[in-house]
């Protein structure tokens, strides 16, 4: 069913492959002020490769969440390999975007949130963000941005040629006691893949700081009550 | 007292999960330190299904128990054994539960037609209901409601129709909620009924040229059970809930996706066989009520030209073929319309919406009422993904409803416009 050679940008194939080269940025750029979004595929192609693999070249624009309507798009391109092996393995990405260097608008905000939450007495805890009707405060928007950074990672592990996921809701968060000068923060979050409807639950820990970024340290996949399907992979 | 919040307790309940026919509360009169003891081992045992509404402390203060049905017998039988005094206090949980329930409703019907509906803001299924007898009651020349069969939970399922008279006029059909927890095509569906009949009211081009020619079939919500399960808490297992609400072969399961249930390649691609997967297609075509209810309806009616559903997320407008790739033979007609319908909608907001058929642009899919509707003739059939792309996904903010819905409006008037320039 898949096709080699030049691929329908509007197309899933297309798509899915951009959404893990987004989620691949995301780990690598990611903050609780910036989280990058697709905003469309402008050309796309694919090959197999040698070792049973399948090659994606992706030439497709970016907008920063963070941002609101008002931001720029990004131009990137880059080239996600999924490899064709009998038990998963997380894609591989190159990818560059232009002008990426130039976004250090965030760098005061960073440094104001960390201060606030570095503090001992920071406890933050809270559930369902956004909550039913997609109301989220302004102070849990930071909170919102990390998860859904933190989350890519496990996005990017995840995800093959039959999967497109997102972030639906973050379940929960809790602060722990900051380590070595790094936000830590538990968050059990819901991820939706597109093609099965699935909603997947995962709970992760992970640190962050202005200076080191977001770095995951610990997932582990949740059982949906009542009834458990088996766990990815 | 405490017998009011126990039942309200349960009519929060009874929504969402069980019923309760035939279930009696027993009032226990213990007269012993011994009776006591028994009580509290017999609350102890989780698995017995008993429900305590008092607990068992001492001598003086009844304990009272909500017993299943099933156990009726064997709870009644044991407490003879033991010499243990009872009475039935409530001899049918069930007939209270709707007797309380219909009260309920009633005081809030009386609060509601004092208030103007708030568009902007998602709305649970009572207050849908209401709205939508509001809206016939303002405008009883235009449109009718209809009730077009049950649902597996034994709720009504209702369309709005449109219409200037005449008998079956070639209509346009549009359904919105048949995914329940994407609550964004009912808001947006309830916005469009107020528009349709507002322009029409109005005089505003094209809806009355349009209504002068054809009928409007417009359902809100297409599955009623589903939409009551997302609003039971917030829970995500509640509020991401997709599909019917039936008993399937697996008892802890529940649910068949009512967009892979239709009468059209079923057992096909994109389509699961599993109860507990979110895309189980379910154990035959048309299994589920819901699905048979809107099938009868359109085939009884014979003279539907087009079908449109809503949908949340992604930002899509497509059309046939959700089982194979192959291109219908309307393809190059289905793009350009929508591709202008696109335009349309995005003229509005500058949202931008990608256009392609279901199978290629989300993914496949069979038993899923694109193919039913154009394997039976109904040329003009589109999908809608609405609002957004993935940022919110199904929890779309309550403040972007009313900008969702304008520009899903634009779309849809230049698809009816088009649809009624092109009799066939």
């Amino acid at each position: 069913m898949a096709s080699t050679g030049d691929l329908e940008p509007t197309h899933y194939p297309a798509r899915r492959a951009a959404q893990v080269a987004l989620h691949y940025l995301n780990t690598h750029h990611g903050s609780p002020f910036r989280v990058f979004g697709l905003q469309q595929v402008h050309k796309a192609s694919a090959e197999d490769v040698e070792a049973g693999g399948r090659k994606y070249k992706l030439d497709f624009s970016v907008t920063d969440w963070a941002s609101g309507s008002a931001g720029p798009a990004l131009r990137c391109s880059a080239d996600v390999l999924f490899p064709r092996t009998e038990r998963h393995s997380a894609p591989d990405v190159k990818l560059r975007c232009e002008a990426l260097q130039q976004i250090n608008r965030t760098a005061q905000e960073e440094e104001a949130f960390y201060q606030k939450h570095i503090t001992p007495d920071s406890a933050v805890s809270a559930r369902d963000i956004p909550d039913s009707y997609g109301n989220m405060s302004e102070e849990m928007q930071p909170f919102w941005r990390l998860a859904r950074v933190a989350a890519s990672f496990i996005m990017l592990r995840e995800s093959s040629e039959n999967t497109e996921f997102n972030m639906a809701q973050v379940a929960s968060v809790t602060q722990q006691e900051s380590s070595e000068e790094q936000l830590m923060l538990e968050f059990v979050v819901l991820l939706h893949d597109l093609p099965s409807q699935e909603i997947v639950q995962w709970k992760l820990l992970a640190s962050w700081s202005p200076d080191r970024g977001v770095r995951v340290l610990q997932t582990e996949w949740q059982p949906r009550c009542p009834h458990a399907t088996k766990p990815p992979n | 007292m405490t017998l009011y919040l126990a039942v309200f307790a349960l009519l929060a309940a009874v929504h969402c999960e069980v019923l309760f026919n035939g279930d009696q509360v027993l009032r226990i009169h213990a007269e012993s330190e011994n009776h006591i003891q028994i009580l509290k081992k017999l609350e102890r045992d989780v698995d017995s299904g008993l429900d305590f509404w008092t607990h068992a402390v001492s001598t003086e203060q009844p304990v009272d128990i909500r017993v299943p049905h099933s156990s009726l017998y064997a709870v009644k039988d044991f407490l003879k054994k033991n010499n243990i005094p009872f009475t039935v206090i409530i001899n049918n949980v069930q007939e209270l539960l709707v007797r309380e329930r219909e009260e309920m409703v009633c005081n809030a019907e009386v609060e509601r037609q004092t208030r103007s509906f708030n568009f902007a803001a998602y709305h649970d299924l009572e207050t849908i209901y209401n709205f939508m007898d509001t809206l016939v009651a303002s405008h009883s020349k235009l449109i009718t409601k209809v009730n077009i069969g049950s649902t597996y939970e034994n709720r009504p399922m209702y369309i709005l129709k449109f219409s200037t008279g005449g008998e079956k006029k070639p209509a346009i059909w549009i359904d919105a909620g048949i995914h329940a927890r994407e609550w964004i095509s009912h808001a947006t569906a309830v916005w469009l009924a107020d528009r349709i009949a507002t322009d029409f009211k109005e005089n505003r081009a094209p809806v009355p040229s349009i209504l002068s020619k054809m009928d409007i079939y417009l359902m809100i919500v297409a599955n009623p059970d589903g939409y009551v399960f997302t609003h039971c808490s917030s829970s995500e297992f509640y509020r991401f809930w997709r599909k019917s609400r039936s008993a399937t072969s697996n008892p802890k399961c529940h649910g068949v996706d009512l967009n892979r249930n239709w009468n059209a390649e079923f057992g096909g691609p994109g389509a699961s066989d599993d109860p507990c997967a979110e895309d189980y297609r379910g154990p035959s075509a048309q299994s589920e009520i819901e699905v048979k209810n809107i099938a009868d309806l359109i085939m009884n009616h014979g003279n539907f030209k087009s079908f449109m559903t809503l949908h949340s997320y992604m930002q899509l407008l497509m059309y046939p073929y959700g089982y194979s790739g192959t291109d219908a033979p309307d393809q190059t007609e289905l793009h350009d319309v929508a591709s202008q319908a696109s335009k349309a909608l995005n003229s509005w907001h500058g949202t931008v919406y990608k256009v392609g058929s279901i199978f290629h642009t989300i993914e496949p899919a069979s038993g899923a009422s694109v193919d039913w509707a154009y394997q039976r003739g109904i040329k003009y059939y589109f999908a809608f993904e609405l609002r957004d792309t993935g940022k919110y996904g199904f929890l779309l903010p309550a403040d972007q409803i009313v900008s969702t819905a304008r520009e899903t409006w634009f779309a849809l008037r230049y698809i009816m416009q088009y649809v009624c320039d092109h009799p066939y």
